[in-house]
């Protein structure tokens, strides 16, 4: 047994009492991270803290960085060596992070990134929760790309995403991105533990695989394989040599690193519906926010207004297809959000309908009612 | 002669890609070459070194051209995807290389964090005192009132002596060496790759394209008889006043001493936590 399962062999179908943060290093845990590199930043701290003293028992390795920009360089250089590597940050490290993060995507390096939103842009307010990152996820690095990210509403999720993260970043061979904001990584919560937990583990090359092309998504050679792999953030050929000069090299690469996670977009994307047969509107939302927003579906439903519910589970690659369909069935969609509308504005492409952004920021959560009562129509 | 040359750059180079995109008279090659030099005398094979570098001339001297894995990375942070590397793997040796601006401009907090853990990786520094990649712009190494594309009436600032800032930062090894001393670079660079700990060798290395422009010397062999005249063995600093090593190259070993390793205080570390 390797210790990571034996690591969750210790806390499966147990029933915990945990932070929104704990359960992230429990799910990474188990999981089989072996490698942590981050730097402390509210409101993502306790991640870190919690895997400095966690990850040596199961023989992983923890290092504080001099900043994020090495974590997460050092989280890509021990992915390359074999490790399953991650790192947890807040807005202002995310954003040192931007860079790297498209070197491991030009890379394909599999890794996790936890980003607990805070209030921003700068340093904001540093212990407030926020909803801001979504579009810095999506394109915060330079140059195009696809990348995969993910939003949990509840400390359970916090657990069954990090996993999930990590089974896609090994999948697609891609940063996968777990966007959490701060009330959820500071909410305590009972989970309970799942009884099996599925780990995809990483495809190496064999003989006559190259490393960076030749198929959809590319098995990797690491470090250490005693095959002299050669990685660069430059465009390079299927063999991992540069080439910087021809359009056609570039265009393949790039497009298939778009491709590999867009084609499989039904495979990668999750949402959460709740649907009435008669609504005519209804609530987008993800996060710590939809928990207040499917409060305020619940009192509508109770008042006699039937509204449909859906919760972005997956954030990038958008859901676009279910949106188009609830755009399709209802009139008007309500978009709570902490944040001027980033989601909003994406749900606007996707349907010829009314979307209503009720963003709020300023480290304070919406009310039920706040929502309830847009909801009405007042 | 020839015959063993020719073995070892087959051994330790991927010849297919050559030649070199260095300028004529560049110093990378010669650095190049003293490193398989260095690691053919100790019978290190291509398989047991990863190297790693970032953005700059220097980031291209093994960067495709050894024979072993590459890692390249961006600028100024290959230290740091070093360190990660290091930590999985501890039993392959990890080499870095980069230039004064990847290594002490852009990327100057790593690599002091990195001599201050004394983690065990081998550092060679490529000094040329400007920016080559983008055209000869000012760098952290500069001399005072050197003429670059971005110091026009000179430049104002004061370069790092950097091997002194690595040898107080608490590094294992720190050696200085021009392109000029090749043969004491090569033995330099075998103790940098046997010594455990962080082990940091500055190469002031020759740019005739663009540093030579600034300083009205425009080739590698007129560089080259600078860097011997400038130049001062360590052993000899004692004798000399202050005025008299002014603006010289100090050469020679800084530092050679035995310390605990990052790695293993990690590994350490874990078998505490195992216990427990």
């Amino acid at each position: 047994m390797k210790p990571y399962e034996r690591y969750f062999e210790k806390i499966k179908d147990k029933k915990l009492f945990l932070l929104g943060n704990e359960a992230v290093v429990y799910g990474a845990l188990s999981a089989g991270c072996n490698f942590f590199a981050g730097y402390p930043i509210t409101p993502s701290t306790e991640i870190a803290s919690m895997m400095s003293r966690e990850l040596p028992k199961v023989g992983g390795y923890y290092i504080q960085m001099e900043d994020e920009i090495a974590s997460i360089a050092a989280v890509i250089g021990a992915s390359w060596a074999g490790g399953k590597s991650m790192t947890a940050t807040s807005g202002p490290g995310f954003s040192l992070m931007m860079e790297n993060i498209g070197y491991a995507c030009m890379t394909e390096t599999p890794c996790v990134i936890v980003d607990v939103q805070r209030s921003g842009p700068s340093t904001g307010q540093a212990t407030k929760p926020a909803q801001g990152d979504v579009m810095q996820s999506r394109w915060g690095t330079h140059g195009d790309h696809e990348i995969i990210v993910l939003s949990p509403n509840s400390v359970q999720e916090c657990f069954e995403l990090t996993v999930e993260s990590f089974n896609l970043s090994e999948t697609y061979r891609t940063p996968v991105i777990l966007l959490m904001d701060g009330k959820v990584g500071h909410l305590t919560e009972q989970i309970n533990i799942p009884s099996e937990i599925q780990i995809v583990e990483r495809r190496k090359a064999k003989e006559d695989e190259l490393p960076f092309g030749g198929q959809l998504i590319p098995p990797m050679i690491e470090i250490g394989d005693r095959r002299a792999v050669h990685i660069t953030g430059s465009t390079h050929m299927p063999d991992g040599m540069r080439d910087i000069e021809s359009q056609d090299v570039h265009d393949r690469l790039v497009r298939r690193l778009y491709r590999k996670i867009d084609e499989n977009r039904e495979n990668i994307v999750r949402v959460e519906e709740n649907y009435e047969d008669n609504a005519r509107i209804a609530v987008v939302s993800y996060g710590a926010t939809a928990r207040l927003a499917f409060g305020a579906v619940l009192k509508a439903r109770e008042n006699g207004i039937p509204v449909d519910f859906l919760r972005l589970i997956t954030i990038w690659p958008f859901p676009r297809d279910r949106i188009r369909k609830l755009g399709e069935k209802v009139d008007r969609i309500y978009v709570p959000e902490l944040n001027l509308g980033q989601i909003s504005r994406e749900i606007e492409r996707f349907v010829d309908i009314d979307v209503i952004s009720l963003s709020k920021i300023g480290g304070v959560h919406h009310t039920v009612d706040e929502i309830y009562n847009a909801i009405r129509g007042e | 002669m020839i015959d063993k040359q020719q073995e070892r750059m087959e051994r330790y180079l991927r010849l297919n890609i050559f030649p070199t995109t260095f300028c004529p008279g560049c110093g990378c090659g010669s650095i190049l070459n003293a490193f398989i030099h260095a690691l053919d005398d100790l019978d290190i094979p291509p398989e047991e070194v990863v190297t790693v570098t970032g953005i700059g001339c220097s980031s291209w001297i093994p960067s495709p051209y050894f024979k072993g894995d590459v890692l390249h990375t961006t600028h100024g942070r290959s230290i740091a995807f070093a360190t990660g590397v290091k930590i999985v793997k501890p039993d392959m040796r990890v080499v870095v290389f980069g230039g004064d601006g990847d290594l002490i401009g852009i990327g100057g907090n790593h690599l002091i964090h990195a001599a201050r853990r004394n983690i065990d990786l081998t550092v060679f520094l490529v000094n040329n005192f400007v920016y080559g990649m983008t055209g000869g712009q000012v760098s952290p190494t500069t001399p005072y009132n050197i003429q670059t594309t971005t110091t026009p009436y000179g430049n104002v600032e004061n370069p790092f002596s950097i091997a002194e800032v690595i040898a107080s930062s608490g590094a294992s090894y720190v050696a200085r060496w021009t392109t000029y001393h090749i043969f004491q670079l090569v033995r330099a660079m075998k103790e940098a790759l046997q010594k455990k700990g962080f082990s940091f060798i500055e190469i002031i290395s020759q740019c005739p394209m663009n540093y030579g422009r600034a300083v009205k010397l425009r080739s590698g062999p007129k560089l080259l008889k600078l860097f011997r005249e400038k130049s001062i063995n360590i052993k000899e600093v004692e004798n000399l006043t202050e005025e008299e090593t002014r603006d010289k190259f100090i050469v020679g070993t800084l530092v050679n001493r035995d310390k605990e390793e990052f790695t293993e205080r990690l590994r350490d570390a874990i078998r505490r936590a195992e216990e427990r």
